[in-house]
């Protein structure tokens, strides 16, 4: 199980970028920790989410 | 006339207490953004006396930033981050204001915010807030990051709340309102993220006399 932003999900084995696909995020106003630490949007293509992992999604709004 | 540094460095001192005043002046924070948020979370650090405040912003003042922003009609046309920082030492003359009239960018952030310990995020733009924090964290993992996101609307400012994501990156805001679906920026609404971010910045930088 991977937990995403608090929820424990079931995607094991998924890329980063596959995985905001599916979610409907937009990768270029996002942040992605695992495990609290960032995952560089470079390595969105080939980051694996493993069992156990903690990924925290956050998506940015405008306004400010 | 204005009172001397002495004065003022007694006045905070016995408002905040000597141990938490003596944190304030010794700290550091670099302002990403002089806008709506940026303006608010700079005013409030200043009149706390943080003692040392570097203010960044590409933009100049339009009339369209008088509802929220700590600007005057006067200003309309010069730049922000310079005129911020007047305004600043208006409040709080005794204090080490720089500002830096630049865009920021994934190239030039690893060399621009090298400095500073703390750093608040107080773009507008979705996407440029995403590269501000995504640079940070990949640069600098071991500084502290503040972030505003989601403050627009009217809904109740009971829904803007600051979480920890990690040990030294914060969010604030309500995380959803969003100005690109033609939502309004209010003055007391953007202010009450602005103040949620100037509280945990202070929090952070009196953080061994106050628990988290």
């Amino acid at each position: 199980m991977v937990k995403i932003n608090g929820k424990e999900t079931a995607h094991d084995g998924i890329k980063v970028s596959q995985l905001l696909e599916k979610l409907g995020y937009k990768p270029q106003s996002v942040a992605v920790e695992c495990n609290e630490e960032i995952v560089p949007k470079s390595q969105y293509d080939t980051f694996t989410l493993n069992d156990g992992d903690s990924v925290e999604i956050v998506s940015f709004v405008g306004g400010g | 006339m204005i009172p001397t540094k002495e004065a003022f460095e007694k006045a905070l001192a016995a408002r905040h207490g000597a141990q938490l005043q003596e944190r304030f002046s010794a700290a550091s924070v670099v302002i990403c953004g002089a806008g709506g948020l940026g303006s608010n979370v700079a005013l409030s650090l200043a009149r706390a006396g943080v003692g040392n405040i570097h203010l960044i912003d590409f933009d100049t003042v339009d009339i369209s930033n008088l509802n929220r922003q700590q600007y005057l009609p006067e200003q309309i046309g010069k730049p922000k981050a310079d005129t911020l920082r007047e305004n600043l030492l208006r409040v709080s003359p005794y204090i080490n204001i720089t500002s830096h009239n630049v865009k920021l960018t994934a190239e030039n952030i690893p060399e621009l915010l090298a400095p500073y310990p703390i750093i608040c995020e107080a773009f507008d733009k979705a996407d440029q807030k995403a590269m501000l924090v995504n640079t940070v964290l990949e640069h600098f993992p071991d500084k502290y990051l503040i972030s505003g996101n989601g403050m627009a609307g009217t809904d109740s400012a009971n829904m803007i709340t600051t979480r920890r994501i990690t040990s030294r990156f914060y969010l604030c805001g309500d995380g959803v309102s969003n100005v690109d679906d033609g939502l309004p920026l209010i003055s007391a609404r953007v202010a009450v993220c602005a103040a949620h971010q100037a509280t945990i910045i202070l929090r952070i930088i009196g953080e061994e006399t106050l628990s988290l």
